[in-house]
């Protein structure tokens, strides 16, 4: 999450103060993601020093002191919400290589496994959808951040799923039979993250 | 009382010579006012196990309960009753009958319990706008969106004093705001005290759910905590 871009958003309504940024920040995705003032302060700094905004009182700058965003810091703004984050190559998650490296341990029933996965991404799913659910209808925020995480670990249940069906369908271990992905693929599996 | 209880219900179907179980001895326990999802993948008894709930088909061995009734020691009769009076259904394809409103599908189940067409329809047109369809009330269902034709079948399996809801996989083809909402109208009335029963394989669904039941070739083989508070999952954020 870039928090410096999204003060640069904030910003780029008017003029604010650090400690109403806070505010704001965490009103408008529903208090998912709290900022402590500190993160803030030194955010702030930086995008001062970098020229992006502009604080009232130039020789000291803190939460206290009004910002404004800099022409620089609209550019800035505007290129970032059309740049594409990452997503071209597979981040190295942890639970793939679980399930991956359970399926040829010895003795490990590898869908008990992806059921206690299954279960715990549920549960917290579940966590997710009671807080929407308790949500006033014009937290939109809220409903946003929470869509996304609930997408996410939707996602994540899927795969288990699949991945659970096609291993049941599978003769045997990957590691027990030859090479278990082609070259290229299995330079991507354990690509960036 | 409970309001619903599977005890060891296992049913084997027929498939020619050989036999496949469709469910082997499943408990299950809903109290009044719970939402339960049951997941599974296709063919893991979740549809066997609501038909069975709803009284729809027999166990082949087991006992099922509805409101603390047995019902084997019912009639076929009292059964019948039980389904047009206590349980309410919601099915993927809605089912709604093409040639009446969806007020008259809605007051359907009260009319065929003998309840008088005017007391009938108007429990039908309050349960319809409990659901934000009044203004639907008098169109047909080819005349309704498809979200809105949910609404009205769960306005149907909610109408009158139905103590439970089965609803197999009730979302349906409809996109997630839509099903959200399907879900955001079980999970209220399960909140007035209706027990419901969600089969699904789809989590976002059974994350509307008080508990996720876990079937696999006919068994339950897991089901979910009781749910933290909501509160924790922003306590549990990193303020990094």
């Amino acid at each position: 999450m870039s928090v410096k871009h999204a003060l640069l958003a904030l910003l780029s309504e008017g003029p604010k103060y650090g400690l109403q940024l806070r505010q704001e920040f965490e009103a408008r995705t529903g208090e998912v993601w709290p900022l402590n003032v500190g993160q803030v302060y030194t955010t702030l700094q930086r995008l001062e020093r970098d020229g992006l905004v502009e604080s009232d009182d130039a020789a000291e700058s803190s939460p206290q002191n009004g910002f404004r965003i800099t022409p620089d810091g609209e550019h800035e703004l505007q290129e970032w919400l059309r740049t594409p984050p990452e997503l071209s190559s597979p981040p190295r998650d942890e639970l793939v290589i679980k399930i991956l490296v359970a399926f040829g341990v010895p003795g490990v029933d590898v869908h008990e496994v992806i059921q206690a996965h299954r279960r715990y991404g549920v549960e917290l799913m579940q966590q997710w959808t009671r807080l929407k659910d308790d949500a006033a209808e014009h937290e939109l925020g809220l409903a946003l951040a929470v869509d996304a995480e609930l997408f996410r670990l939707d996602s994540v249940i899927r795969w288990l799923d699949a991945a659970d069906a096609r291993m049941r369908r599978a003769p045997a271990p990957p590691g027990v039979r030859s090479p278990a992905l082609p070259p290229r693929l299995r330079r991507r599996v354990g690509g960036r993250r | 009382m409970t309001a619903l209880e599977l005890r060891g219900v296992s049913k084997v179907y027929a498939d020619g010579a050989s036999e496949v179980h469709a469910l082997r001895n499943v408990d299950l326990v809903v109290q009044p006012g719970e939402l339960v999802a049951v997941m599974g993948p296709s063919g893991s008894g979740k549809s066997t196990l609501l038909t069975i709930a709803g009284s729809l088909e027999h166990p082949t061995t087991g006992e099922v309960l509805v409101g603390g009734n047995l019902l084997t020691s019912m009639s076929r009769n009292e059964q019948a009753r039980l389904r047009r009076r206590s349980i309410g259904y919601v099915f993927q394809d809605f089912n709604l009958l093409p040639g009446l409103t969806a007020v008259e599908n809605v007051a359907l189940p009260l009319e065929l319990d003998g309840v008088h067409a005017k007391p009938a329809q108007a429990a039908g047109l309050q349960a319809l706008e409990e659901l934000g369809l009044a203004d639907r009330a008098s169109r047909f269902p080819d005349e309704l969106s498809g979200g809105e034709r949910q609404r009205v079948a769960v306005a149907r399996a909610v109408v009158g004093d139905r103590h439970l809801l089965l609803a197999d996989e009730p979302s349906g083809a409809l996109d997630s705001i839509n099903a959200e909402a399907v879900m955001r109208l079980v999970h209220t009335a399960c909140r007035r005290g209706v027990a419901g029963v969600v089969v699904t394989h789809d989590a976002q669904l059974a994350s509307w759910a008080d508990r996720v039941v876990f079937l696999r070739d006919g068994r339950v083989v897991d089901q979910t905590s009781p749910p933290a508070g909501p509160e924790s999952l922003l306590r549990s954020q990193p303020r990094a």
